[in-house]
């Protein structure tokens, strides 16, 4: 549940999403769910011309399977909040 | 009911939880590997959040015509990651190479 609050935070900054695929997708994050799936809008591939299929995308559907990575912005969220979350939740759960 | 903390280590995840905040080194599945800062985030899943993370990309090829194996490796550096826990293969402090 940590990651889920802390991506429902992070909704309306850009990020950029690393597949396991390889493939990468910058765009907004509109929202996200329990199993950490996400959707993204106003997408971009970032190697376009390594990956060509998602040209005409906009805005997509992520599996949280799939995902290797999530890059964030560096001033994303309030640190001492999840840091206190992050040892509760380690402990408790 | 801040800063009153269990430092007892009970159990594996716990040993995670004493890097918070520290520099560690985790190793991925597809030969890939990070060095960065456990920033404040991680759960059971092992999903977390690194700064100032170095990924390491290995890759091994080999000649067609020597049999020889050619280690490559490709770095580059991310301010700040999530990671998704399932796949890490395991986390560790970083390596130190010897220095007598």
């Amino acid at each position: 549940m940590l990651f889920f609050s802390y991506f429902k935070d992070l909704v309306g900054q850009e990020v950029t999403v690393e597949l396991k695929n390889d493939l990468a997708i910058r765009g907004t994050l509109h929202s996200v769910d329990q199993y950490l799936n996400i959707k993204l809008e106003n997408t971009k591939v970032v190697d376009q011309d390594k990956y060509p299929h998602m040209l005409s995308v906009r805005n997509c559907f992520i599996r949280g399977s799939v995902v290797r990575y999530v890059q964030l912005p560096k001033d994303g969220v309030d640190v001492d909040l999840l840091h206190d979350a992050a040892r509760r939740e380690a402990r408790g759960g | 009911m801040s800063g009153e903390e269990d430092a007892t280590v009970r159990e594996p995840l716990d040993l995670i939880r004493l890097s918070l905040d520290e520099r560690i080194y985790v190793k991925l599945r597809s030969d890939r590997e990070l060095r960065g800062k456990l920033h404040q985030a991680f759960d059971q899943h092992l999903n977390m959040i690194l700064g100032d993370v170095e990924e390491t990309i290995t890759t091994v090829e080999i000649d067609d015509e020597t049999y020889e194996e050619i280690v490559r490796t490709t770095k580059r550096t991310i301010d700040y990651l999530f990671v998704r826990g399932d796949g890490v293969i395991l986390v560790a402090p970083p390596l130190r190479t010897a220095l007598g």
